[in-house]
């Protein structure tokens, strides 16, 4: 204990015992502030003040110090717990400095550059609910008229998921092709992630092969939210359904794949169930919903019918989405 | 044996209330059970304790009634995956009944409903 603070303590101590005001107590509380700032324990602070007590009268019963004995016995196990907790808040600001390192390298590693195909114009928007996304999109792309476009969610949240999205990244790396077809491209990521996820932690995904020379779509699904088919000539929208079972749960999964040829004005419109799965007040936003809101807006380039839609979808649910949302629209112009 | 797990969100400023309740019995290595209420990121978590309680045992004969289900989303499906796959593991068998549709369809786009014993509540199969 340095000797400057137990000085100050006596007189403030003293000037206190001579006159009980606010001002002389408030002195006090500013000076316990500096004390907690200086790591004293409430054993040491009570043993300054006995010892300023003994300097002040002296001459007071044995029984008085006895009991400050017995108190500074007492304030033992408060100070452990104080220890405690100061190394709890360093540590949790470590793992809030970790964690945040952890979203950057997620932000890194998710930044996909979008391609440019001729006659394909795209939208997209990705929105975490919190801080880490757990909706991946990425795209496959080599300048020479194909490009490949994966959208993954994976079932399980935060520092796993995000780990778990860093494989499907690999995956899709080691593949190194536009030119990958869906089945083999979702088998290959299926045996990677089942061979190293846990039980509780699966992956959706949407993966599609675009070449523009044909304007052809090939698509696959592994247990993800079905993709929409707008026809610009009939107005009609259709789910692009493919069999197929999430990633991580069997190593013997098999995947489909179909394939669409887009025409002018054509869209098509890939999600995660952030989008489809909201609920307002009166009760779940069906798809009919998501088709109004896309036609509002079918002229315009994908980019202005995403924004919209997920403006529109975050009124209608208080600007409260309980999900992370991903929304890609390949629009054929 | 019933629990009951209440999480209160704010929402619009007027209290929606979330909640779930699962009953299980096991006699005899089976093990009987329905859910009520919502499986969500909230809840999941209560519904995989109760059923992580069983899922080492040996050759276990599940059954679990959903129709009390109102709104399940990913997560919990992920609760359920996760329970069938330990058990299968084990020689066990888990079967899902009651499936409204809209639980029903999400079995069916992640490829569940071809793998895994499910059952369609009676009259709310269609859409």
């Amino acid at each position: 204990m340095p000797q400057h603070i137990e000085a100050q303590y006596q007189e403030i101590l003293n000037e206190y015992v001579k006159k009980q005001t606010e001002q002389n107590l408030y002195v006090g509380q500013n000076f316990s502030r500096q004390l907690i700032l200086e790591n004293i324990s409430p054993e040491e602070v009570i043993s300054m003040h006995k010892a300023a007590i003994r300097e002040l009268y002296s001459d007071l019963p044995d029984v008085v110090w006895h009991s400050f004995d017995f108190l500074i016995e007492m304030m033992i196990n408060y100070g452990l717990a104080l220890q405690e907790r100061q190394s709890l808040l360093k540590r949790q600001e470590e793992l809030k400095v970790e964690m945040d390192l952890a979203a950057n390298v997620q932000e890194t590693l998710l930044k996909t550059k979008l391609p440019s195909l001729d006659g394909l114009d795209i939208g997209l928007l990705s929105i975490p609910a919190k801080k880490m996304n757990g909706d991946y999109i990425y795209f496959v792309s080599d300048y020479d008229g194909y490009a490949g476009v994966a959208v993954a969610d994976v079932i399980g949240k935060g520092l796993p998921a995000a780990l778990c999205m860093s494989m499907i990244k690999f995956g899709m790396d080691s593949l190194n092709s536009s030119h990958a077809m869906p089945k083999d491209v979702l088998s290959v990521i299926n045996r990677i992630v089942e061979k190293s996820v846990d039980d509780s932690m699966f992956v959706s995904m949407f993966y599609a092969n675009y070449d523009a020379s044909a304007a052809k779509l090939t698509y696959g699904s592994a247990g993800h939210e079905p993709a929409i088919l707008y026809r610009a000539n009939t107005g009609g929208f259709d789910e692009l359904e493919a069999k197929g079972l999430l990633l991580g749960v069997s190593p013997a999964a098999v995947y489909e794949e179909h394939s669409v040829t887009l025409g002018k004005g054509d869209m098509v419109i890939m999600m995660t169930d952030g989008v489809t799965e909201g609920r307002t007040e009166e009760g779940f936003i069906e798809r009919d919903v998501i088709y109004e809101l896309i036609e509002q807006k079918k002229d315009e380039p994908a980019q202005a019918i995403v924004q919209h839609v997920y403006d529109e979808l975050e009124r209608m649910q208080n600007a409260e989405l309980q999900d992370d949302f991903t929304l890609v629209i390949y629009k054929k112009v | 044996m019933a629990f009951f797990s209440r999480i209160e969100s704010y929402k619009t400023g007027c209290h929606i209330e979330m909640n779930i309740q699962v009953n299980l019995t096991e006699n005899d290595n089976k093990l009987k059970g329905d859910i009520h209420g919502e499986i969500d990121a909230h809840t999941a978590p209560v519904l995989r304790e109760k059923l992580e309680a069983y899922q080492e045992q040996e050759g276990l004969n599940a059954e679990l009634d959903l129709s009390g289900v109102d709104y399940m989303d990913s997560t919990g499906l992920g609760v359920f995956v996760a329970f069938y796959k330990s058990i299968n593991a084990k020689g066990g068998h888990l079967k899902l009944t009651g499936l409204s549709s809209r639980l029903k369809r999400l079995f069916d786009i992640t490829g569940l409903g071809d793998i895994m014993d499910i059952e369609a509540a009676v009259g709310k199969g269609g859409n």
